[in-house]
Formats: structure tokens, C-alpha cells, sequence
């Protein structure tokens, strides 16, 4: 645990109001869906996964700052929360794009030919995985299988899983994600 | 394309599982749910069968675990500590559907949450755990929304929570969803993932069933496996064996599918031990125009490959066991004539070594090792000794080598990949290639 701007003694981020790393303070509506979470389980620690979901789903991705947050409310250390956080390839510890693009690349996929798809979207986006674009507006992701694989090849952007997706739907397909 | 083909004349008795999904695919709510014997098995047993009875009746059906390994269910639940003394104990639901090419669960858990609910209070009632978790992967937005209003609902109805319909006993359900990394379906990193940690396997033993969720004797089951509880109790652990119409010693009904250039692609509920063929030909419909079945993978990318020649074979446990691989989920992969198996084998082993947890040393260093070695041979690039070096892998990364049963899962495609397909390997490695391959 790191101190944050609030200068608190033992540099735990519990003075509440005060700003922490990257001026980090969690909404009030985060700090209750953290909360409610924990009451689902035997131990606060349970609720990390959640928290860090909570955190991600408003502000698209979990800093420095929302990392001590969450380990202050939890009440363990922020070592832990980052190890969960980096562990878990669905929480982002970098800022993404508006919206985020997972191409299953899993054998389901490979067999209808999903790398089609992801040379399409590479080249349409003009990045390679791992990247956002430009305008902050895509990020490309590799993901493992979605489950779909009767709609191979398949993807995720954001929420929405979309399949069979072929080279051609690509562009009307980015559309609809602004 | 895909065709969910269903039924016509589908009943409880002949296909308990999807009998009640709808043809416009609406998730089926509490009212209609009960108005098709919803909740009737749940009834039955809190009010005429105690816990014990319950297990029994499940023991005595022999429903195996159809999240891929088969364990007798039953003889699961019989190695929790009842009693007085038992204290806190979790029935945790495996819902974490990510063995590459399986989508049955998400098939119940959006058309039939109430289905897995039930199943999640009776079969909790059974181990008298005081709480249960869905544990289901993060991108299942469409599921967990229908389980959380399931859960609602059942709430309401007095069927979750104190005094579960008179019987004293308290009983709360919830749903956690994870946030990626296929080795959450392993069940003791699945535990760990529950408790907030890195999703790393425990050391067995204590097996969950002492020392599971925070230390608590825990159950954890597959969602197939425990959407047919309601179902034995409600008609009876004879009528459930009768199920398989004498193709397999197993009871009961199997979600088998089938991914791959097939004409027709899906999930369909048949009896256990429906041939391969059966499924590959009458469901499936055979390869696309201009395509032949190269192999198969019987139940996702952890099963060994299999040949046309063993679609005859009886889809259940054992007898794919005996043929050298593994029924795993039941839904099948076809690989179609045009693939190379070095390349299908790499983009497998890719998945292994991405979702490796890490833990162990064989698992965290032999999988890219093994990626590495493919992508060379893939290119025609591999070296002498490459295929030997593969088969070594085979076995130091086997059972017994590594912590969990990852990486093993990650051996059988390749062992039989070069088993069956060993030219394609040396078609890799210049120094190799046979003579029979060069004009």
C-alpha cells in the first residue's frame, strides 16, 4: 500500500473523501456495489473479482488509484488485489478503448477460420492485438472460446457476442459501436 | 449455420433437459416453469425425502459428471460430513463453460435458468449446504442476467432463503461471475477464484469435499450434472437409466453437439451413448459440400483425436476411454480434410499455454516449449528429433508430472496428433521427410 495524496498515517487510503494515487476516489454508487458484493460472501476477499468489475464498468479499466481503493474497502492488502487484477485476462489494468473487441481464436473458430476475420479487423482498425486505435476507439483482444462455437467463427464486442462473423460483415459490424 | 433442431413430441420423460425450452428461444419464467412441473421436484423432496434419501436415489441413478471426468455424482455427495456436526457447508455449480468447443451449458442456463435453480436448492438440500454460487464465466452476460432474476423469482416464491418451504432449513443462492482464464473450470482453482484469489489449483488431497470454499466441506458440480436432479427425484432413479435405451451402462440423456465445417451445427439432448455417427451424420449432417472428417475431438481440446473409422463407437465414458480418449463434454469438433494437423495442434497448444496458470513448472515452461516447437515445424522449419522431443512432452507433462490436470488435458491432442497423423509432422522437419512423400 502506497500513500496517497491524503498523507494518512500507515498510507492506508481509509480517510475516505481525500484523493489517492491518480486522484482515485471510488463513486458512491461503486463503493455500494462493492459493499452489496461483499455481503454475498464469508470473507471481503471474496468480492475482489467484483470489485474490480464494479470499478471497470464504470470507468473502462482499473488504475493504481482503484487498485488501493478496492484493497482499503476489502480490507487487504493492495498486493492482492493487483494479483487477482493481473491474473484475471478480462480485468485491464491499462486504459482501453470505448469498446473492446475479443476474437475467439480457440479451435472452434480456427476450424471455421476465424483469422480471416481477425486480418479483416487488423487491417480495417489498422492495429494488431494488445493495441487501441488511434481515436480511443477499439481495442483488439485475443480471447479464448466464447462458448459460440456452433456461430464460428465468434466474437465479442463489449457485452455482445456476434457469429458467425465472416470477412465481409466486418465493416457493418464496427459500425454499430461508435 | 446453425440449427438448434428441435423435437417434435419432446416430453419430461423423454428429454428432461430441454423439453421446455421454447421454440422462440424466451427464457422460461417461474409461472410457466411450474406450470410444466417446475419446482415439483423440489416439493416432493423437502416434503417426503430427507437429505439422505435424496443422495440415494441420485447414487443409485448413476448420473455422471458431465462437466468432461464422469465422477459418479452420487458417489460425490456421499463424501461430504453430514450430521449435526458438519457445521457450514457450499454447493458451488460449475458454470465456467470454457473447454474449447463445448456450448451446452449456456444453452440450459439462457433458456432454463429456473431449471439450474432448482436443481442448485435440491441438490443443496441433499449435501444441506446453507449456501450455494454459480460460479459462471464473465462472458455469459446473457446467462447471469437470467439466473439473477431466476434467483429473484425463486426468492419471492419462498423456495431460496429462510425456511426453505417449511422445512427449517435456510438456504441462499447466488451468482458470481469470474473474469476470464479457462483453468477456473479446474475445481480447486475454481474454489480459489471464489475466494478472491488467483485462480491456482489447490494440492489434493483434502479433496473439496473436507476442505473446500473457505476451508468448508464444498460440493462442486457441472451444470449439466445438476439440471437432471430435479429430474431423477421427480421420476426416479430407474426410469433415469432407462434413459439411455440400452446404448451405454450409463443413465440418463446427454447434451451432445457438434462444431466444424459440419452443414448443421448444435446441441441436441439424446440418450447416452448415441453413436458418434449418429451424431456426426443425422445431427450434424456430415461435412459441408466438397469436405470429408478428417478426425475428431470427442469433447474439447483436452480429448484425444479420434478417426472416421471410431464414429460407430458409443458416445459414453468408457467405451471412448477405450478407444484412447475421453467423451469429455460430448460435443464433438470435426476436423475436415483441408486442415493440417500441425497447424490445428499449434493453435490447441497455443490455448494451453496462454491459459496456463503458471503454477508448476512443466505446465508454465513445457507449454510454450511445446508452442514453440510446432511453430517451427508448422513453418517447415522443424530439426531432427523435433517429433521425439514432442512425444517426450507427451509424457513430462503428463498425469502425475504436473499439479493439475491442465496440462495432461493439453497432451492428448498432441500424442494423438502425432499418433495419427505423424507424416504431417515430418512434412515439417526437412531432413524427415519420408520417401513416400516426394515424388
Amino acid at each position: 500500500m502506497t500513500t496517497g495524496n491524503c498523507g494518512c498515517a500507515g498510507g492506508q487510503n481509509t480517510c475516505g473523501g481525500n484523493k489517492g494515487k491518480d486522484n482515485f476516489v471510488l463513486s458512491d454508487a461503486e463503493r455500494h456495489d462493492i459493499e452489496h458484493a461483499m455481503e454475498h460472501y464469508e470473507d471481503p476477499r471474496a468480492a475482489s473479482i467484483d470489485a474490480l468489475k464494479t470499478v471497470q464498468a464504470s470507468r473502462g479499466w482499473v488504475s493504481d488509484g482503484a487498485i488501493d481503493a478496492i484493497a482499503a474497502v476489502l480490507g487487504i492488502p493492495a498486493s492482492d488485489v493487483d494479483g487477482v487484477a493481473t491474473f484475471y485476462n478480462r480485468i485491464y489494468r491499462k486504459p482501453v478503448g470505448r469498446h473492446v473487441i475479443s476474437v475467439c481464436d480457440s479451435i472452434g473458430c480456427f476450424l471455421t477460420g476465424y483469422e480471416d476475420v481477425k486480418s479483416e479487423l487488423q487491417k480495417q482498425l489498422g492495429i494488431e492485438y494488445g493495441r487501441t486505435t488511434a481515436d480511443g476507439r477499439f481495442t483488439l483482444l485475443p480471447i479464448c472460446c466464447l462458448g459460440n462455437c456452433d456461430k464460428g467463427p465468434a466474437l465479442m464486442i463489449d457485452d455482445d457476442t456476434h457469429g458467425p462473423v465472416a470477412p465481409a460483415d466486418v465493416a457493418k459490424l464496427l459500425e454499430q459501436y461508435k | 449455420m446453425s440449427h438448434h433442431v428441435l423435437y417434435s413430441g419432446k416430453t419430461g420423460e423423454t428429454h428432461p433437459l430441454t423439453f421446455r425450452i421454447r421454440d422462440d428461444r424466451q427464457p422460461v419464467w417461474l409461472a410457466e416453469y411450474e406450470a410444466q412441473d417446475g419446482y415439483a421436484a423440489l416439493r416432493k423432496a423437502l416434503k417426503e425425502m430427507d437429505p439422505a434419501a435424496v443422495q440415494a436415489t441420485v447414487k443409485d441413478s448413476n448420473l455422471r459428471g458431465r462437466g468432461g471426468a464422469g465422477f459418479p455424482t452420487g458417489v460425490k455427495w456421499s463424501l461430504i460430513p453430514m450430521g449435526p456436526d458438519a457445521g457450514k457447508k457450499y454447493l458451488v455449480c460449475n458454470a465456467d463453460e470454457m473447454e474449447p468447443g463445448t456450448f451446452k451449458d449456456r444453452l440450459l442456463m439462457e433458456n432454463l435458468p429456473h431449471q439450474l435453480v432448482e436443481a442448485m436448492i435440491l441438490s443443496a438440500y441433499a449435501i444441506q449446504a446453507y449456501r450455494g454460487y454459480i460460479f459462471l464465466r464473465g462472458e455469459y452476460v446473457v446467462a447471469a442476467e437470467r439466473l439473477n432474476k431466476a434467483i429473484a423469482e425463486a426468492k419471492a416464491a419462498g423456495y431460496i432463503g429462510k425456511n426453505v418451504l417449511g422445512t427449517g432449513w435456510d438456504f441462499e443462492l447466488y451468482v458470481h461471475t469470474g473474469a476470464g482464464r479457462y483453468i477456473c473450470g479446474e475445481e480447486t482453482a475454481l474454489i480459489n477464484s471464489l475466494e478472491g484469489r488467483r485462480a491456482n489449483p489447490r494440492a489434493k488431497p483434502p479433496f473439496p469435499q473436507i476442505a473446500g470454499a473457505w476451508g468448508k466441506p464444498t460440493i462442486v458440480n457441472n451444470v449439466e450434472s445438476l439440471s437432471n436432479v430435479p429430474h431423477i427425484i421427480l421420476r426416479g432413479a430407474e426410469w433415469f437409466k432407462g434413459l439411455s435405451q440400452g446404448k451405454s451402462p450409463d443413465g440418463g440423456t446427454k447434451l451432445y453437439g457438434i462444431s466444424g465445417r459440419t452443414r448443421r451445427t448444435g446441441v441436441w439432448e439424446l440418450p447416452i451413448g448415441t453413436s458418434a455417427r449418429e451424431i456426426f451424420e443425422e445431427h450434424g449432417g456430415g461435412m459441408q459440400d466438397g469436405l470429408s472428417l478428417k478426425c475428431w475431438l470427442p469433447g474439447g481440446a483436452s480429448t484425444d483425436f479420434l478417426l472416421p473409422e471410431h464414429l460407430d463407437l458409443a458416445m459414453d465414458f468408457d467405451t471412448i476411454m477405450k478407444a484412447g480418449s475421453r467423451m469429455g463434454t460430448g460435443l464433438i469438433m470435426a476436423v475436415d480434410n483441408r486442415q493440417n494437423m500441425v497447424s490445428v495442434v499449434r493453435n490447441l497448444e497455443e490455448f494451453f499455454a496462454r491459459e496456463s496458470c503458471g503454477w508448476c513448472t512443466p505446465c508454465r515452461d513445457g507449454l510454450p516449449w511445446t508452442v514453440k516447437v510446432l511453430r517451427a515445424i508448422e513453418k517447415g522449419e522443424g530439426k531432427p528429433g523435433d517429433i521425439e522431443f514432442l512425444q517426450k512432452m507427451t509424457r513430462d507433462l503428463w498425469i502425475g508430472k504436473t499439479f493439475c490436470a491442465h496440462a495432461p488435458g493439453a497432451m492428448e491432442p498432441l500424442q494423438s496428433a502425432i499418433k495419427f497423423f505423424r507424416d504431417e509432422f515430418q512434412q515439417g522437419i526437412p531432413s524427415q521427410i519420408p520417401a513416400t512423400a516426394v515424388n
